[in-house]
């Protein structure tokens, strides 16, 4: 049972080592009042091979993508995963390793981190990156506690095509940062740049999406600018996936670029666990959260890499430090690095023109009335379907084929609304068979 | 070693992707890259043996002994891996229907009661990423729990040990409380009388590790919980040192009223040089209706997410959580059933071990027994040889050991906070023993070769405090600077390195 290395042999001549008859001997110091006298509550042990019985059964009851054409995104996609990523995630030295905290004996996994802030730094066009936050919300947290110290104003801003969820947990944070969150609603399915200048005033930041949750493309070089007209931070929420195709958010005026990393190198994993990143102009550096990797020389000149910056942080600056965070999500950040490495400057291109031609295809291929028919979209499109877009995906589902995420769960108004990712692992003739299932239950 | 973009070369490429006849879709000028991102160009077989060679470069518990204290470093079952990576687990999709995604809901839910048990708490939430998260939203339930009493104003004081982990202060800060320190006895229990007399009627409640970031067990826990329970304050269980007490103390008894637990400590999902972790909190029932959306539950026999809480504190996290690391936490208890007691037998006996060999060498400023971990310091001989706690622990690396968490707590000088965890055999505790009594020895004969430890590393001591300064964190391409030529800072960083 379980995974442990000591005999009955070692027991009793570690037992008398110690000094004491049993191991109960050894919990003396637990008041009588707080030991716990029953055995625990649990169904018995399974050997390995049941285990994985159990589990494959638990698994089978779920409907993954290998099951079900699936047209699902809204955040987290169905992009392709390299062999090469499981295989490097597959190293024990990565995936048993802690924290850094030893340089000497994390040199692997210290370079790692440093390449794959560099990698970010790239992407977003911004001077640091730390070695990675929880998800694409908990960054946006991290953000809004950034510019709040940065800018000591009070007010966030956030635009209503950002994530829903990305939204609501920068509102589950603000009270205890002392913030107040407004919201700027979107007209046609972008924000309006005049609108979010004035709603910018006093604001210690503005957190746009970029391409946003309906997938198009926001007039992003005029939202930073109207964010930084206020003073307030401009913030953008970007794809990884994206970025290969659309500018970097440093090369328009954006204070911070934050993320979910999913999209790089990361399982669907039914929500986790994922990356999140976090880059900013060198102004902020001292305000990042979290591990950031700094470069350095050992006693002989020689380089290597080790976590720097610590006085941020709470093992160093408790109380006073910039961020809680301690574990982070590396190995997932590690799986990103690999994944953009193998795509190259040209592969990440292609993925994201890909992208945009199957979604144009298949907006084409559906016929279907877009909600926003006048905007650009990047991997993502919203259509209407005529009544309860709820039902459409139940009765498609019956049908072989997820057709998407239903709108109407977050915003007022889309009840009948369909937002339709498209990977560049979807092919035309899948597409060709949602356009068919869509048009059978939407007729 | 090169970087991997020091590798790049134009024109190379690893990977494939599928090409369609399209037409091309049009990015208005004004939003589309201009200067391609400098990805590194490499081809595959070059890419693989990159971070192959990183992996060479790095130590894991699959390396060797791994005692840093604290941080729970023990086996990673490879079962686990297996059962993460089925499709029906890697490759389904959040927002799948809640009818094709039962097997995912049904796990997360025994899960649940699981912690539960272990805890000896009413629910659980399994949304927070990581034990931080853990302890930030389980101040938020106290701040929501307080308002929904009418307190909120009055209960802004949240007190923390004086050897707590530095995410408690960092939590207690950013949670908008106001921190307070308690100090610790001299048998390294919190103290009462410090205690009596900070509690009052602005106590919103106390965070504590219990057993202690010394491995000691609070022999006046039930006092201390009447302490603050008497006060209308509450309890939050730092479940960092969980690993020590399953089965046999729960901190839903000790008094505790909320619990996070590390999954990436206690039930083996792996670190992953510094991620993904899971962390759950376990509460009583008055705290329930404030916990984070979606609540997974059970209605007869089918699982479903519930959003329907009108008191809940919100989300702290996407989803429903890491849930691989759940799939992975879930595979390990059950690995073990009703026997994760045998775990913390075998985590408690193997520390208390290790340290009734090393404390004739080494001082030990608590002297009882330890949980599953202790701290012992280097700090007679810093002052007899010159060498310090980092010393020790550089010099521990040429032995092929990992070394322990260093500088913490932050109560005893010269720390070295030693966990070894249930799943080392005694052969392996032994050498330990060997290397750290040899190291003792040799600050009296060698003391040099210690203090330029490491030595059988890929690098040599590394210049901290270069790096701080000079705060080169990116690859800077043909404007990267070249640290050999700036001149070495010299002095060691003896901070905390762990926990």
């Amino acid at each position: 049972m379980g995974y442990l290395s000591l005999t009955d042999a070692d027991r009793e001549a570690m037992l008398a080592a110690v000094g004491v008859a049993s191991v109960d001997e050894l919990f003396r110091d637990i008041p009588e009042g707080v030991r716990f006298r029953r055995e625990l509550d649990l169904e018995p042990a399974l050997s390995e091979p049941e285990l994985v019985a159990h589990l494959s059964e638990l698994a089978a009851r779920n409907v993954d993508a290998g099951k079900e054409l699936s047209f699902l995104g809204a955040g987290i996609y169905d992009h392709y995963v390299p062999a090469v990523v499981d295989a490097v995630l597959s190293r024990g030295e990565f995936l048993t390793a802690y924290t850094p905290y030893q340089p000497e004996m994390s040199q692997g996994v210290l370079q790692a981190i440093f390449e794959y802030q560099t990698v970010i730094c790239e992407l977003t066009g911004m001077d640091v990156s730390n070695a990675s936050g929880y998800d694409g919300t908990t960054v946006a947290a991290d953000a809004c506690f950034v510019a709040k110290h940065a800018t000591g104003r009070e007010r966030v801003v956030l635009c209503e095509t950002l994530n829903p969820q990305v939204r609501q947990v920068v509102k589950t944070y603000a009270p205890g940062f002392g913030l107040e969150v407004v919201e700027v609603p979107h007209h046609g399915g972008v924000t309006d740049p005049d609108e979010l200048r004035e709603a910018s005033a006093d604001a210690a930041c503005v957190i746009f999406q970029q391409p946003n949750f309906f997938g198009c493309l926001e007039p992003a070089p005029d939202l930073a600018a109207a964010a930084n007209d206020a003073g307030a931070l401009p913030v953008a929420h970007a794809d990884l996936a994206s970025l290969g195709v659309l500018e970097a958010p440093g090369a328009y005026g954006c204070a911070l670029a934050i993320g979910e990393g999913q999209s790089a190198g990361n399982y669907q994993a039914y929500g986790g666990p994922h990356y999140g990143f976090i880059a900013a102009r060198s102004d902020f550096i001292r305000r990042m959260p979290g591990r950031i990797v700094g470069e350095t020389t050992d006693l002989r000149g020689e380089r290597g890499y080790v976590l720097t910056l610590q006085t941020r942080e709470q093992h160093i600056r408790r109380e006073k430090a910039t961020s809680n965070i301690t574990t982070n999500q590396t190995l997932l950040a590690l799986a990103g690095l690999v994944h953009l490495s193998w795509l190259g400057p040209q592969g990440l291109r292609e993925l994201g023109e890909t992208c945009m031609a199957l979604g144009e295809y298949a907006k084409d291929r559906l016929g279907l009335p877009l909600v926003f028919p006048e905007q650009t979209t990047f991997k993502e499109f919203a259509v209407r379907v005529g009544r309860s877009a709820k039902e459409v995906v139940r009765e498609a589902r019956a049908g072989g084929v997820h057709p998407g995420y239903a709108l109407g769960r977050d915003y007022a108004g889309l009840d009948d609304a369909l937002l339709v990712a498209v990977t560049e692992k979807r092919t035309p003739a899948e597409i060709d068979r949602l356009a068919d299932v869509l048009g059978e239950v939407t007729r | 070693m090169k970087l991997i973009f020091e590798k790049s070369k134009p024109g190379r490429r690893a990977g494939s992707l599928p090409r369609y006849e399209l037409p091309k879709a049009d990015v208005p000028e004004e939003l589309r890259r201009r200067t391609p991102p400098r990805l590194p160009e490499i081809s595959e077989p070059d890419l693989v043996r990159h971070f192959t060679a990183l992996a060479d470069r790095n130590f894991g518990v699959d390396t060797g002994f791994y005692p840093l204290g604290s941080c729970t470093m023990k086996h990673n079952p490879r079962v686990n891996e297996r059962v993460v990576s089925l499709p029906g687990f890697r490759d389904l999709h959040p927002y799948q229907e809640e009818e094709a995604s039962q097997g995912a809901l049904e796990l997360m839910w025994r899960l649940q009661e699981i912690l539960a048990e272990v805890c000896g708490l009413h629910a659980v939430s399994l949304q927070p990423a990581a034990g931080s998260q853990g302890e930030l939203t389980g101040l938020m339930l106290m701040r929501v729990y307080f308002a929904d009493r009418g307190e909120a104003d009055q209960r802004r004081v949240v007190m923390t040990a004086d050897t707590a982990h530095g995410t408690n202060p960092a939590s207690v800060a950013m949670a908008g409380f106001e921190l307070q320190r308690v100090g610790t006895d001299d048998r390294g229990n919190l103290d009462l009388a410090d205690l009596r007399a900070k509690v009052d009627e602005r106590t919103a409640g106390l965070m504590l590790t219990n057993p202690s970031t010394l491995g000691l067990f609070d022999e006046h826990i039930e006092e201390v919980s009447a302490i603050f329970h008497d006060a209308g304050a509450l309890l939050y269980y730092d479940g960092a040192n969980l690993n020590a007490v399953c089965g046999i103390s729960r901190p839903g008894d000790m008094g505790f009223d909320i619990v996070h637990i590390n999954l990436h400590k206690t039930f083996s999902q792996p670190h992953g040089g510094g991620g993904p972790g899971g962390g759950p909190i376990a509460v009583r029932d008055v705290l329930e209706p404030f916990l984070p959306v979606p609540a997974i539950v059970r209605e007869s026999d089918a699982f479903r997410l519930d959003y329907d809480r009108p008191q809940t504190i919100g989300k702290v996290r996407g989803f429903c959580g890491p849930f691989g690391v759940f799939v992975r936490s879930y595979a390990f208890i059950r690995s073990y059933g009703p026997g994760l007691r045998e775990m913390s037998e075998a985590a408690v006996l193997n520390a208390n071990y290790l340290l009734a060999r090393l404390k004739d060498v080494y001082d030990l400023p608590f002297d009882r027994l330890c949980m599953h971990e202790f701290v012992l310091s280097a700090r007679n001989l810093k002052r007899v040889h010159g060498i310090t706690a980092l010393d020790v622990a550089k010099r521990l690396m040429d032995y092929g050991v990992h070394p322990p968490t260093i500088y913490f707590p932050l109560i005893v000088p010269e720390a070295l906070m030693i966990e070894p965890t249930e799943t080392e055999a005694k052969e392996t505790l032994d050498a330990f023993v060997d290397a750290l009594r040899a190291i003792a020895a040799e600050a009296a004969s060698a003391p040099a070769i210690i203090r330029d430890a490491p030595h059988r590393r890929p690098v040599r001591r590394l210049d901290e405090v270069k790096a701080a300064k000079r705060a080169v964190v990116k690859y800077g391409f043909e404007q990267h600077p070249d640290l050999g030529q700036a001149p070495a800072e010299g002095k060691a960083v003896e901070v905390q390195k762990g926990a």
